[in-house]
């Protein structure tokens, strides 16, 4: 019981601070969208960090060490820094100039302007609505999810189920609160209201990190002792644990006879690997190990440990997601000034180090304590309730995981609000058909309808595992339009027909692989990621049809590039 | 100036595929293994270039917007 009064106590605070934030706005529809530009440079880092970091900063970032090692880092967070910086500092800012030059509040009025066609903005809202929505739902049915799994066994009488899930809060209900929760303070504050609810969210799952870790390496015996604990590849290939936890006391104690829990599938690499710690290294490893059913059966299962080069290699494209992000794009325009960018550019790096760096290590060190069958998204929470049973500190880490979600999902409710009213329905009925106050309501209303259909879709989609795996594909779908902005910026010569043949090469190549994997994530050509033949496919069309295609006028060249 | 500094990222960007750590699981600092070591400093070097760049590389047209 104590898990749901820190997390009500979370939400009433975050609510709470979102509803403050409203009263400080100006009433108008450019506060509601863009804070009438008054976000300085510490609410700006945090709100843009918060919006780039989702559960999986936490619970996933562990559960990736903890199934494939310590590459994770490399692979996802370290590339992130440097390509999210260079974004935000090649792109984010001249977007913010431009878009408080020419008041622009969207990524299709920016290109409706640069490329002097109301048409494109019908064409990408639809495919950006489509990458938005999955991404949505990944954070309502991750949060019930989270909140189902610390509070399992809680009431059965009142909630009833049945198995592992036993008595915890249903995904409706958490589900329902989250999207509410967020739904009153994006309403009442709008960016303003997401950007300072975004700081508190982001501190809090930053703290929560490390706090989380901090009490993990204390129950270890200290810093020295944690490297010691993975798993370890011994003779014939085995892979053994050498420590375990004491539930009695809450630490870890090494064990007399090392128990096996995996075996390496490759005999000579067993034998070149041996003694070693495969958690802690990023060469390719398979492993066979047994797992439990949900019927309870045991099964024979492989694992890869380890990154494969070349996916390390051509990992680096799903970062550029961020350049066309709607959501990022909102909160970039909330910007001060652009000084204001300047924190962000050099702390977003750090900042993933300070979140990912000890997830990543606590989930390597769970590879030689935690059960291999365990689901990835469970070992942060498994490892913290055995090794330091503080249902408080439990709690804590469970809002810490809703904060990373809802820093991301207001974001994104938001901007779907904003692109809604101003690149449809204003656009369409004319600038001076509404007042002021009327986009504002047309947008609040939007946004509650979006709520609504987010919360109808997750409910729909909540047993279906393979949701969370379209993750990548949003970013990867993203990515495929990033050199649409890019050139829209940086290449004169970038036409009206170049952007369409970029969007069909992107969504076409985009949809083949997206087929062909089934919604899962899948590499190509001996560990290729699909994003980068997206991104090349997508720059050649835009390349080549701008090429073939008439210059654009001087007078939308002269608006972008002041300086011809 | 610019084009140091983007030769400067390049490299960053090359340095990122530390392919000779790949098999090493030694530690740093008694805890930390090799290749996370590796990249959590190869985090600090991209918010010191992206300082760099603010000081070096800052677009004046973007102060007076």
């Amino acid at each position: 019981m104590t898990v749901i009064i820190v997390i009500i106590c979370y939400l009433a605070l975050l609510l709470g601070l979102g509803l403050f934030s409203g009263k400080l706005s100006r009433g108008t529809s450019k506060d509601f969208f863009v804070a009438s530009h008054s976000i300085g440079p510490f609410l700006l880092l945090m709100s843009v960090f918060g919006t780039t970091m989702t559960a999986f900063a936490l619970v996933g970032s562990t559960g990736e060490s903890f199934e494939r090692g310590i590459g994770v880092y490399g692979l996802m967070a370290s590339m992130s820094g440097f390509v999210h910086a260079a974004v935000f500092f090649i792109v984010g800012i001249k977007v913010w100039r431009l878009g408080f030059k020419h008041g622009f509040i969207t990524q299709i009025q920016l290109l409706r302007a640069r490329f002097e066609s109301s048409a494109i903005g019908y064409v990408l809202f639809p495919v950006l609505v489509m990458l938005v929505v999955p991404y949505l739902l990944i954070g309502v049915i991750g949060a019930g999810k989270t909140i189902q799994g610390v509070t399992a066994g809680l009431a059965p009488d009142l909630f009833g189920g049945v198995g592992r899930f036993a008595g915890a809060v249903p995904i409706w209900l958490s589900g329902l609160v989250i999207c509410l929760v967020v739904l009153a303070y994006v309403f009442a504050g709008g960016s303003r209201g997401a950007a300072f609810a975004n700081t508190f969210q982001t501190l809090v799952f930053m703290a929560m990190g490390i706090v989380a870790f901090f009490f993990i390496v204390r129950a270890m015996g200290g810093l020295s002792e944690t490297a010691k604990v993975p798993a370890r590849i011994v003779e014939g290939g085995m892979v053994v644990q050498e420590y375990a936890i004491d539930e009695e006391v809450h630490r870890v104690k090494k064990l007399a006879e090392p128990i096996v829990v995996g075996k390496v599938t490759d005999a000579a690499l067993a034998e070149k690997l041996k003694g070693k710690q495969p958690h802690f290294m990023r060469e390719e490893v398979s492993v066979t190990y047994k797992k439990k059913t949900p019927a309870g059966e045991l099964v024979e299962a492989k694992r890869d440990l380890g990154v494969n080069p070349l996916t390390f290699l051509t990992y680096l494209f799903i970062p550029l997601s961020v350049g066309m992000f709607p959501h990022l794009f909102q909160h970039w325009l909330t910007a001060k000034s652009a000084k204001s960018f300047r924190l962000t550019v050099v702390a977003h790096p750090l900042c993933i180090l300070v979140v990912w760096v000890p997830c990543v290590l606590i989930g390597a060190w769970a590879s030689g304590l935690v059960p291999w069958g365990l689901p990835p998204a469970a070992v942060l929470s498994f490892v913290l309730n055995k090794l330091v049973d503080n249902q408080i500190l439990v709690g804590l880490l469970t809002a810490g995981v809703l904060a990373a979600i809802m820093s991301s999902l207001d974001s994104q409710f938001l901007c779907l609000g904003t692109m809604f009213t101003n690149d449809i329905v204003v656009h369409a009925a004319g600038k001076d058909r509404f007042s002021d106050k009327q986009v504002l309501w047309i947008a609040r209303i939007f946004i509650i309808g979006i709520v609504a259909l987010t919360y109808w879709l997750a409910l729909v989609f909540a047993d279906k595992g393979s949701i969370f795996d379209l993750a990548i594909w949003c970013f990867s779908g993203f990515a495929a339009l990033f050199p649409i902005i890019f050139a829209a910026l940086y290449w004169k010569r970038t036409t009206l027909v170049g952007v369409y043949c970029s969007l069909a090469a992107a969504v076409s190549v985009w949809l083949f692989y997206f087929i062909k994997s089934g919604g899962h994530e899948i590499t190509i050509a001996g560990g290729l990621m699909p994003v980068t033949v997206c991104v090349l496919a997508s720059a050649a069309a835009l390349v080549i049809g701008s090429l073939v295609s008439k210059r654009p006028s001087d007078e939308a060249i002269r608006k972008f590039f002041p300086t011809v | 100036m610019r084009v140091l500094i983007f030769l400067m990222a390049v490299v960053l960007l090359v340095l990122h595929q530390d392919f000779w750590l790949w098999g090493n699981d030694s530690l740093f600092l008694g805890f930390m293994p090799a290749g996370l070591a590796y990249h959590s400093a190869y985090s600090i070097a991209c918010a010191i270039l992206g300082a760099i760049a603010i000081r070096f590389a800052w677009a004046e047209e973007d102060e007076n917007a």
